[in-house]
């Protein structure tokens, strides 16, 4: 699992915010166009391309990108 | 392994009850209350929902009766053979008694009659369909009524915009030589408060404190509210479903896209396309209300037959796979293949004028 290609899934996700935006320390949770409506995006994403089922609470504790990324990691 | 077959059993029909008054989700005057953030429009891409009845009202029990009144006419049944009523829901007419009971008298049936009630949501109609068969299948039972849906709340508030009303029956009978039902289901208490409403039940009483406003997760909400947590619940349904499906599958033996239809508690589009995708069955055997009704908790597997199959179904063998899940949290999924159904026109009801009949 590569950090890179997970900020591209995870950018991809945002239909507004431009993907050069996302990086491992963007935080997520401050960007305008962010909803719950892209968390559940993240999770299906997440189930998706990993197969790992994230919370809601796996969405909340992470700050920034890389802190899901960790979390599905860990997930792994 | 909560699986079970009951045999010589069938669906005779499928009725449905809505409010007459339709609320769509872009109309600027209606009773919308979104999460901060989220516009109309988001809203409606996200969870194909975009209009809904309501009423103020209107009853589940209101919006049942009238459906089975309507199916037992279709169907032509004597009221008096009617041996069993079950009522699924979470908007009981009152605390106590049963919703059932009351519908027992205001239907007609003979007091000869079995009633009770199911406190399910989501996964409602596939227990009640259980519960149902199962009195037929192994006792004398010949028919039954399986009512299910959720409709006006025990207090009033800003209505959630992906929740509609709804009222249906579902008529089964005895059928000898009928192949009947194969179900699995599950259950999962560690998640009781992803979907809850945390007054007015025992553990806390309704007090004036219960209509105190407070935060949850954007919205603002009194404690007589149902509340939800989305992503938890979301996550439940794409992961929980598909098995469920598949496990029923395996059990028994059967390729599960080896069916005609599929038909899934409509949740919400985003959760239910996620599961179509995994499961890869093919869109147009897989039809929808959501658009049209929003979420109708236990009602709508049997309202997306009445409002989606109507004309489809009726005198052609049709092989059935439905899946209910979500509050509890509580899911279920049953197979049957009908060789014959009666299905109602959908029973628009309008908001009674009169003073209520009721205590």
């Amino acid at each position: 699992m590569e950090l890179k290609t997970f900020i591209e899934n995870f950018a991809a996700q945002f239909d507004d915010t431009d993907a050069s935006v996302f990086t491992a320390e963007t935080k997520f949770r401050d960007l305008d166009e962010w909803s719950s409506l892209i968390g559940l995006s993240l999770i299906a994403m997440v189930d998706e391309e990993y197969d790992i089922t994230l919370k809601g609470d796996d969405i909340k504790n992470a700050i920034t990108v890389e802190d899901l990324f960790n979390t599905v990691k860990s997930k792994m | 392994m909560a699986f079970c077959e009951f045999k010589n059993v069938r669906i005779a029909g499928v009725a449905a009850g809505v409010p007459k008054n339709i609320v769509s989700i872009l109309s600027g005057d209606s009773d919308v209350m979104l999460a901060e953030g989220t516009s109309a429009e988001d809203f409606v891409e996200a969870t194909g929902v975009r209009e809904r009845r309501v009423s103020q009202k209107l009853t589940t029990s209101d919006l049942c009766c009238a459906a089975a009144e309507k199916l037992i006419a279709d169907l032509g049944w004597n009221k008096d053979e009617v041996d069993a009523i079950f009522f699924v829901s979470q908007t009981a007419d009152y605390i106590l008694p049963a919703t059932s009971c009351i519908i027992q008298d205001r239907l007609g049936l003979s007091k000869e009659c079995y009633a009770t009630d199911i406190a399910l949501g989501c996964s409602g109609w596939v227990y009640g369909l259980s519960n149902a068969v199962s009195l037929i299948s192994s006792n004398n039972f010949k028919k039954v009524l399986l009512m299910a849906g959720d409709a006006k709340k025990r207090a009033e508030a800003p209505a959630d915009p992906l929740f509609g009303h709804a009222g249906t029956v579902t008529a089964i009978e005895y059928a000898e030589g009928d192949n009947g039902f194969q179900f699995h289901f599950g259950t999962d208490g560690s998640g009781y408060d992803a979907i809850i409403t945390p007054d007015g039940g025992s553990r806390n009483q309704v007090s004036p404190a219960s209509f105190e406003q407070y935060e949850f997760e954007g919205k603002m909400m009194h404690h007589m509210q149902t509340r939800m947590k989305g992503m938890d619940v979301f996550s439940f349904g794409i992961s929980t479903a598909p098995k469920t499906v598949k496990k029923l599958a395996e059990h028994y033996g059967f390729d599960y896209l080896d069916n005609d239809y599929f038909i899934f508690h409509q949740a919400n589009m985003k959760m239910n396309n996620m599961i179509v995708k995994k499961l890869k069955l093919p869109t147009e055997k897989v039809p929808s209300c959501m658009y049209n009704f929003g979420n109708t908790s236990s009602a709508s597997i049997p309202l997306t037959i009445v409002s989606e199959l109507k004309g489809k179904v009726e005198n052609k063998p049709t092989r059935f796979l439905c899946c209910g899940f979500g509050v509890g949290l509580s899911w279920g999924t049953v197979r049957f293949e009908n060789q014959s159904i009666i299905i109602s026109d959908l029973v628009e009801v309008e908001d009674n004028k009169e003073e209520s009949q009721w205590v």
